[in-house]
């Protein structure tokens, strides 16, 4: 495999359960080292996508493939690792125990698998049985299973749900890490604000489709949000500002604008010819939760048209 | 790693599992009690023409009917189903294992757990007879017969009831379902037998098909295989004295057991490719 080449490649995929189409003509890449985040709200088809990524699922339309294989195939399996969402593991046996376990199924000789709990914080708790440990440690030793034989491809169901931020941080860093090692890692997640600065790439999954793919500042610049400012007037300027400028009136002295981002420039200088009356602004950009509503609500419309 | 590494990972984690959560102790405890219980209530009416072991083997291929299937239904009936519930199945099916490889491992992990029952139990309802009235050479020949086909019999009933496993989508309904198999494999299919021969006096039914009848079930034919051993030695009533007129070789009613095992790993390893977690 040449440097630069997909590992994972999604060509107008379409699944359909019953009469409910889950997945609609969905195409992207991840390439090795890339950090790509799958949004959607539940529902929108993130899980059924991983699915067929492991080879669970047959398409009824398009195709993947994994490092040049089809899903499913020994080679496919043997690149991609999986962290379902909410992962579980028989309470009955030990975090030692499960990964000697997986190292097994995988190919991997134990001595050199054992030491992910270590990466993983769970080296203290190797011996004592996973129905004792906690949701956190449990996504910890599911991380750690992942990790096993390097995999080329990392496939994470809303990994970070139920993780507190201080798990969160250490969890994404192990990712950075083997990202950089040159692993492709394909997450999913229902909030943009999670994987903020943790992704080099989004894509927005909504009622099956792929509303959304490409890096977070892009995507906010083509959306063209509006731009809220809001001025602090000076002791009794406000109805002044309010007739002039337009816009809302809140809490007696002040004043919301809103603006396209290419407007920004002009009305902020048009406000500075007025300084004597303004006592603050503050500009607010859109945020990144307004950015995926954007796009979500976008494809719902145009589901109804 | 081979094939057979990842065959006995799995199988030794089944294992493992079932220890932890007392299936092994509560099965070889619940054996013991019932073996101890038939080979010295035998020693009360002992005659002088079967030793205490012989009787004791017939009256245990007789429970060993019922109870073999039941607990090795119990163990395996929730060993894919439930995973599948518990969200466990899914990372494992995403590792690189054939999944005939997968069911073939929880069987022996779940076989090894019935054979460590058998082979306790017998042994010590066994030594304690030989403690008390002494050795019974031909006896204890019956009862490392009854112990070996027991375990056959054990695991026949292990593969279908991982069969019933993974066909079920949910563990509720998978133990649903093992227990109306188990109903009818060892009570109801012999009642219709006994039916048949009471509204077909020296029919065709009776005459002729009736033995075949009798051994394509897989406890009946364990029960004849090990009674037919017995040469006689030992008091037999209703279906089971067919033992002693089979038209056929009692070991093809061994055949028949085989025959079953296979079939229902064959089934199983069918449906587990289908399977998505």
């Amino acid at each position: 495999m040449t440097a630069g080449t997909p590992i994972l490649q999604i060509e107008g995929v379409g699944v359909t359960f019953a009469d409910l189409k889950a997945l609609q003509d969905v195409s992207f890449d991840v390439a090795p080292g890339e950090k790509l985040a799958l949004l959607g709200h539940n529902g929108a088809g993130k899980s059924t996508l991983f699915k067929c990524v492991l080879g669970f699922l047959k398409p009824a339309a398009g195709r993947i493939t994994v490092a040049g294989d089809a899903p499913g195939s020994d080679h496919a399996r043997r690149s991609v690792s999986y962290l379902p969402e909410q992962v579980a593991f028989p309470r009955m046996l030990t975090g030692i125990e499960i990964i000697t376990y997986f190292a097994k199924l995988k190919s991997v000789d134990p001595k050199e698998a054992l030491p992910l709990l270590d990466l993983v914080g769970l080296s203290q708790a190797g011996r004592r049985r996973v129905g004792d440990y906690s949701k956190g440690m449990r996504q910890r030793l599911g991380l750690a299973q992942a990790l096993i034989g390097k995999p080329d491809l990392l496939l994470l169901d809303e990994p970070t749900s139920g993780l507190d931020p201080v798990s969160r941080r250490e969890f994404y860093e192990i990712i950075d890490r083997v990202a950089q090692e040159g692993a492709a890692v394909l997450l999913s997640s229902h909030a943009l604000t999670e994987v903020e600065g943790h992704v080099d790439r989004i894509a927005i999954l909504s009622k099956g489709r792929l509303v959304a793919d490409g890096n977070i500042k892009a995507l906010a610049e083509a959306a063209q949000l509006p731009i809220t400012i809001r001025i602090k007037a000076r002791e009794g300027q406000a109805d002044a500002l309010h007739d002039r400028f337009g816009g809302t009136r809140v809490n007696g002295r002040s004043v919301e604008l809103s603006c396209e981002p290419g407007a920004k420039i002009d009305l902020v200088s048009r406000l500075t010819e007025r300084r004597e009356e303004i006592d603050d602004i503050d500009i607010a950009l859109p945020s990144l939760d307004d950015i995926y509503r954007f796009y979500s609500n976008r494809a719902e419309k145009g589901d109804a048209a | 790693m081979s094939p057979f590494t990842k065959l006995m990972a799995v199988a030794t984690i089944e294992f493992r599992v079932a220890l932890r959560n007392r299936w092994l102790i509560l099965a070889t405890g619940v054996m013991t009690l019932f073996s101890l219980a038939l080979t010295f209530s035998g020693a009360g009416g002992l005659e002088l023409k079967a030793g205490i072991l012989t009787l004791a083997a017939a009256s245990l291929a007789t429970l060993s009917v019922y109870l073999i299937p039941l607990i090795a239904l119990l163990i395996s009936y929730d060993s894919i189903a439930g995973e599948v519930e518990r969200g466990t199945m899914a990372l494992v099916l995403a590792t690189p294992i054939s999944r005939g490889v997968l069911l073939a491992g929880k069987a022996l992990g779940l076989i090894a757990v019935l054979a460590i029952a058998i082979a306790a139990s017998l042994t010590i309802s066994s030594g304690a007879a030989i403690f008390a009235y002494g050795m019974d050479m031909s006896g204890l020949a019956a009862i490392v017969r009854l112990g070996l086909t027991g375990l056959l019999l054990g695991a026949v009933f292990v593969a279908i009831g991982m069969m019933i496993s993974v066909a079920s989508p949910r563990a509720g309904q998978a133990a649903a379902v093992a227990i109306g198999v188990w109903l009818v494999a060892t009570v109801l299919y012999d009642l219709a037998l006994l039916a048949g021969i009471l509204a077909d006096k020296d029919g065709v039914f009776t005459k002729t098909l009736f033995p075949y009848f009798v051994v394509a079930n897989p406890g009946d034919a364990f029960r004849i295989f090990n009674l037919a051993g017995l040469e006689n030695a030992a008091p037999v009533s209703g279906l089971d004295g067919i033992a002693n007129t089979l038209p056929f070789s009692a070991t093809y009613a061994l055949a028949g057991l085989f025959a079953w095992l296979v079939a229902a790993l064959a089934a199983g390893y069918f449906q587990i490719r289908r399977l998505t977690p």
